[in-house]
């Protein structure tokens, strides 16, 4: 019994490192969409596509990391459309992120029947945990390259959004569309790339599912990752350093349930999962009325 | 105010001429990607037309899928109308859902209509708290309303699946965890000689009370004081509160009489098939219609149809499931986005057609026809 109890930690780590991925890679899209002052509720179907096209091309040409790219730039296309229509008048963004969320599904579904069953090659990964033998360790310390990707976007954005040219014109564009104006920027056209590389992301993201955890292409790959997008990065702050945190405490909750299930508790399973939405709900409950949270881009519609 | 009212008519003639070029111009995409993957968008449409209006048993099935659309719907459209984005019709209809599924096992034993009575308000109740939350979190802490329903959809979702595998589980249900049936001779009943159940009459019947409440009443005309300029509405002794709470609960309240119509009409039982994305196709219904309580009934139906029609385009022309999928996206994309799509289009032309200026005098003035008093 103690032994086992040993292993709900290591479990949940092991867990928290792999179901995290795809949850940064969102994370860190809509991070970066929100921040030139545009929120994409539409990361749902940028990642199925992603996880589609990602698995096709890598069935096809035998090499994940093309179809990783690939997978990227197919969803680079729906934050580009989405980016450049919300610039509009009379756009709503939210109902157009929900409308190209069901287009990018039913297009991944309809070009994916023939995927179901061929296997494509997948993603390989490494342990960190070369020190040990026992086998549970190195399982759960089993990293996939695409984590440490993750976590080195997460610093570039970092450092990228406080010092670089174009991170400050990303930023000039969220808070205030009139100052970024007056300085000669082009507002839509910022916005618009700021759409498309966070869909970037986001079809990497899906890529990372169908390619490496769970592994294969199906219907019922995602689990909603990139509707939580948004909820990510509110809990996040729009700080990428904190969407690593905030990407590892959702797949860490995610993780819970089958760690606990594993050695025959089944109490809870789901709300565990709930555990991350009702923290972030709280999050933003517990904010003071009419104060907007932490340092949310002046421009973007939900905080208006 | 002539004038005022003249123009109001005008504006939706407006906004139906938009739609349904829209609409036409969402069909010829289709078409051109039907062309693509090598399909005939002729059969395709005929089929459509078939499986969906094509005999008595296909029009009952239109009717029957646009039911829980035409409830859920509501829980996006009235909040709206003040202005706030709601999306959190998928978890009001699964709690309206279960407390269908609850009401209706502890009241197995009474009479039909006690039963039914039960599952009604608790449905309602469950659907319309769920949402009336939200739009306290609003109001009291000005928490975004999108961005909390959303989370409030996991959470029920969440919620569902951990009572129906727990407390609420029937022991008999081995593969797929539900709750109790609420017994087959509670479930919700046919209008007779068709398969039409009385959901659909709910439905209808509900949009019109939604119509009248929030069109014809005074409460209706303060929503949209209140939708306008919340300040002046604060001036004239409005209270917000009251306005935003009651909304957010009837919307979420309709969302909830869709779970009800899930459970007592189609599963019988509340499980994991209540969040099967009705609420996220509402929202776009909500759209569509442009929030208008009536105009929601037609575009419902237009989506019943196409879903009562998918089965016989699978059969027939080979294509798959997804199809359906890919015309709603190519549809609502194109709705959402046709402002912009059209934003060069000089619509001055179209504003100096016969029909158009015939189109909204009638609009206007109805009896003016049969005055013999039009002139135009």
């Amino acid at each position: 019994m103690d032994q086992n109890f040993w292993l709900i930690p290591l479990a949940i780590i092991g867990g928290a490192i792999r179901v995290s991925t795809p949850f940064l890679f969102v994370s860190l899209g809509e991070c970066i969409t929100e921040k030139s002052g545009r929120i994409n509720l539409g990361h749902e179907g940028s990642l199925i596509v992603g996880a589609m096209v990602g698995y096709g091309i890598s069935l096809v040409t035998g090499s994940p990391w093309i179809g990783i790219v690939v997978a990227g730039l197919a969803g680079s296309l729906f934050g580009f459309f989405h980016g450049w229509i919300c610039g509009k008048k009379g756009v709503n963004d939210i109902a157009m992120g929900i409308a190209l969320m069901m287009l990018g599904t039913g297009l991944a579904f309809f070009f994916g029947k023939s995927l179901i069953k061929p296997t494509a090659p997948r993603l390989s990964d490494f342990s960190l945990a070369f020190w040990s033998a026992t086998p549970q360790i190195e399982q759960a310390f089993k990293i996939n390259m695409l984590f440490i990707a993750g976590i080195l976007l997460a610093v570039l954005l970092h450092y990228g959004f406080k010092y670089s040219r174009w991170g400050i014109m990303l930023r000039i564009a969220g808070e205030s569309a009139d100052a970024g104006k007056a300085l000669g920027y082009n507002i839509d056209s910022i916005r618009i790339f700021a759409t498309a590389s966070g869909t970037f992301c986001s079809g990497i993201a899906g890529a990372y599912l169908s390619l490496y955890y769970p592994g294969s292409w199906n219907e019922g790959l995602s689990s909603g990752q990139g509707l939580m997008a948004v909820a990510l990065v509110i809990f996040a702050k729009w700080r990428p350093l904190q969407c690593l945190t905030a990407s590892l405490l959702f797949g860490g909750a995610g993780a819970i349930g089958p760690a606990l299930q594993s050695i025959g508790i089944s109490d809870g399973y789901y709300l565990y999962n709930a555990a991350p939405y009702i923290l972030t709900l709280l999050l933003i409950i517990s904010n003071k009325s009419g104060k907007e949270i932490g340092n949310a881009p002046g421009e973007l519609s939900i905080v208006k | 105010m002539e004038q005022l009212l003249e123009n109001g008519k005008n504006e939706s003639l407006n906004a139906l001429i938009k739609t349904l070029s829209a609409l036409l111009f969402s069909f010829l995409l289709f078409s051109i990607f039907l062309v693509v993957i090598g399909a005939s968008p002729i059969e395709v449409f005929s089929y459509m037309l078939q499986g969906s209006f094509g005999s008595a048993f296909s029009v009952q099935n239109t009717i029957i899928m646009s039911a829980p659309l035409l409830l859920v719907a509501f829980c996006t459209a009235l909040p709206a109308k003040l202005g706030m984005v709601v999306i959190g019709g998928e978890g009001a209809l699964v709690a309206g859902g279960l407390g269908a599924a609850v009401a209706g096992y502890a009241m197995k034993d009474t009479s039909y209509g006690l039963a039914i009575l039960a599952m009604l308000i608790a449905s309602f109740l469950a659907g319309g708290i769920w949402i009336g939350i939200i739009g306290w979190l609003k109001y009291a802490k000005g928490a975004n309303e999108t961005i909390v329903s959303l989370l409030m959809n996991y959470i029920a979702i969440a919620f569902l699946n951990h009572l129906v595998e727990g407390s609420l589980r029937d022991p008999a249900s081995l593969n797929k965890p539900s709750t109790h049936h609420i017994g087959v001779e509670h479930m919700l009943g046919k209008l007779p000689g068709t398969d039409i159940h009385y959901g659909v009459i709910l439905g209808i019947a509900g949009a019109i009370i939604m119509y009248v409440i929030y069109h014809r009443s005074i409460f209706g005309f303060s929503v949209r004081i209140a939708g306008g300029n919340p300040k002046a509405a604060r001036l004239a002794g409005l209270s917000l509160r009251k306005i935003i709470i009651l909304t957010f609960f009837l919307g979420g309240g309709m969302a909830g009489l869709a779970g009800f119509v899930e459970v007592t009409a189609v599963h019988g039982k509340a499980n994991a098939s209540l969040a099967a994305g009705y609420g996220y196709t509402g929202i776009l219904v909500a759209f569509l219609a442009r929030q208008h309580p009536i105009a929601i009934i037609p575009v419902t139906l237009l989506f019943g149809a196409l879903a009562a029609s998918n089965g016989l385009i699978q059969r027939r022309c080979e294509l798959p499931d997804a199809t359906l999928i890919v015309l709603q996206g190519i549809i609502f994309v194109t709705i959402i986005g046709w402002d912009a799509i059209v934003a060069k289009v000089n619509f001055k032309g179209l504003k100096s057609t016969s029909f158009y200026t015939y189109g909204s005098k009638f609009l206007a003035n109805p009896l003016s026809y049969y005055r013999g008093s039009y002139k135009s």
